[in-house]
């Protein structure tokens, strides 16, 4: 790591922005010590980065194939022969396709819900504390704190307050809302809506009070009305947080894994069993790490995949925007 | 007027389950099954949360969540800031290539790693201490974008000026960027700890004895130990549920601010 000297007048650093800064005139020695100054802010950080992202990637597509137990020790070399298995095993696939419904039915509602409380709470101007309180106090509840009330006093028949709400309004749902193949997964997403919508519903309203006031005042002057401004100044303008919020809404949704696990294990009849819980069963209770491992590749596929292809259309629309 | 409405309707929705567990917590134990509505019981008694709190498992679940989130945020403001400010403000030889390595990260979420992870800590020696928990939770590199984005809106003539008072780029940092820095790294910080106390995952994998868990694995742990004890289940979890419920009503609008950048600068 050697410092080349610089010829006066030397070029302005590569990578700089704007304009030349003094450093370009200083003796070696200090350009020297810029160096490894540079190296020294960005170890500490680099070092937990190779040592618990890169190294672990590598040694998970090592041990993908292989046939190591739990310690990643003691396997021998198979080759493809995990991942083959893994493309032919159903419950990948069941367990991908529960999965990608639970992102598929969760996406709309948390959206939705997020942008009609925050166009709520925007409009009213009013209490706004009593709105974040009440739907974003949920997001910091911990997962077994959510799971745990919902699994014991949510969701049980006769005792459970959704059973016991419907009854009031003289309806008898008999609904298993958790032990019923046909509504056990309709169930977590309920769950997953009233814990998680809060962090949506402050995305959009952030963005609702970004929004340019003049806009309002000229559409107002034009004599549109509230719906007309709604729909060509609001959500026009809420169309990138739009795109943010779906987007970090589908990454997370892929990654569900604890209310399932903490409220139905995954099941009944292994129907709500996503694949994180499937590379858990098969490395931590089957103590088939490699497998493990290749059955999580083909997971992180599917996730470089929604990446690739929201990020695709964005630069679509951008595109498009700057035409 | 039908705007409050609907709004208030969705408060209601919002607050039954929280007051249910709550109002349950209050009940006499063997009053929490009873199939009729009834939000108080004979009498209220807080028989529960002794009982809870007499067990000691709560505490220590508590505490050991306050050290590895402390611990966890401390390091990640701290590498994320400085490798964020290395990488926006200094030049060094394969600085470009190491801030690319960097940003791929973003492209794998931790959850796919847990086999491999699991094995490392295996090997290190780190399952079922605070260590294990801890190390992998620190290096975020979606912070490091973030803060890399803040960081080149900061104008550089205020770093100039120090260099020109002789401040070398440690003083610089601290003196300078750190102070102006301070409601994105307070952002990050909240974020940070938030997403430590709460997680559920990697903690749960790596300890398995009860007196290294946080307190989001300890409570899955027991449900069964408690079994059909609904007003102890539901006391512990508002006991546990309270921490950040409290630091939210006090920090609201940092963490309002926090939630809305981050957010949406992780794009």
């Amino acid at each position: 790591m050697t410092a080349t000297a610089p010829t006066a007048p030397a070029p302005p650093p590569a990578g700089g922005t704007g304009a030349a800064t003094p450093s370009a005139s200083r003796p070696p020695a200090v350009r020297r010590r810029r160096l490894e100054h540079g190296l020294v802010f960005v170890a500490p950080f680099l070092l937990f980065h190779l040592l618990f992202l890169v190294w672990p990637l590598l040694l998970g597509l090592k041990m993908s194939l292989g046939d190591d137990n739990i310690t990643g020790a003691g396997g021998s070399f198979v080759g493809l022969d995990n991942y083959v298995e893994a493309l032919g095993d159903p419950d990948v696939w069941s367990s991908l396709w529960h999965t990608v419904w639970f992102t598929l039915l969760s996406t709309a509602p948390l959206v939705l819900t997020g942008l009609v409380m925050a166009l709520l709470a925007h409009h009213l101007r009013v209490f706004q504390w009593l709105w974040r309180l009440s739907w974003f106090a949920p997001f910091l509840l911990p997962s077994g704190v959510v799971g745990l009330l919902w699994l014991w006093m949510i969701y049980p028949s006769d005792f459970g307050l959704a059973d016991l709400l419907l009854n009031s309004l003289g309806l008898d749902p008999g609904i298993g809302w958790l032990t019923d193949t046909r509504y056990a997964m309709l169930s977590i997403v309920l769950t997953t809506v009233w814990w998680t919508v809060g962090f949506n519903f402050l995305l959009y309203l952030a963005a609702l009070q970004a929004i340019p006031h003049h806009l309002y005042e000229a559409a107002e002057l034009d004599g549109a009305g509230a719906r007309q401004r709604l729909r060509h100044i609001t959500l026009p303008m809420l169309a990138r947080t739009t795109g943010v919020v779906v987007i970090l809404q589908l990454l997370a949704s892929l990654k569900i894994f604890d209310q399932i696990y903490i409220m139905t294990g995954g099941g009944p009849d292994e129907s709500t069993r996503p694949i994180l819980q499937y590379v858990y069963e098969a490395g931590f209770t089957g103590y088939r790490i490699g497998y493990a491992s290749a059955v999580s590749y083909v997971f992180f596929a599917l996730i470089v995949i929604v990446s690739l292809v929201h990020l695709r259309m964005t630069r679509r629309s951008r595109e498009e925007a700057a035409k | 007027m039908v705007t409050l409405v609907v709004a208030l309707a969705l408060v209601v929705l919002w607050v039954l389950p929280l007051a249910w567990a709550v109002a349950t917590s209050l009940k006499p134990e063997n009053e929490t099954t009873r199939t009729s509505l009834e939000w108080i019981g004979s009498r209220v008694t807080f028989e529960a949360y002794e009982k809870v709190w007499a067990s000691g498992d709560l505490i220590r679940w508590m505490l050991n969540s306050a050290y590895v989130s402390v611990v966890t945020t401390v390091l990640t403001v701290l590498t994320c800031a400085m490798a964020a400010y290395g990488f926006s403000r200094t030049e060094f030889r394969g600085r470009k290539a190491l801030y690319g390595l960097v940003m791929a990260g973003i492209m794998v979420p931790p959850q796919v790693l847990i086999a491999p992870l699991f094995a490392e800590m295996v090997s290190l020696g780190l399952v079922d201490t605070y260590w294990g928990v801890i190390l992998p939770q620190v290096a975020v590199p979606a912070m490091v974008f973030i803060l890399v984005k803040f960081f080149e809106g900061v104008p550089r003539e205020l770093e100039e000026a120090a260099y020109v008072d002789g401040a070398g780029r440690w003083r610089v940092f601290w003196t300078v960027v750190v102070p102006l820095s301070r409601p994105v790294l307070s952002a990050v910080a909240i974020f940070t700890f938030i997403q430590t106390w709460n997680n559920f995952l990697w903690p749960f994998l790596v300890t398995t004895d009860p007196s290294a868990m946080t307190l989001p694995v300890g409570l899955v742990n027991v449900q069964s130990t408690y079994g059909a004890r609904y007003a102890q289940v539901m006391a512990s979890l508002v006991i546990a549920g309270l921490p950040l419920l409290l630091v939210f009503a006090f920090f609201q609008r940092q963490i309002v601010r926090g939630v809305a950048h981050t957010g949406l600068a992780g794009q």
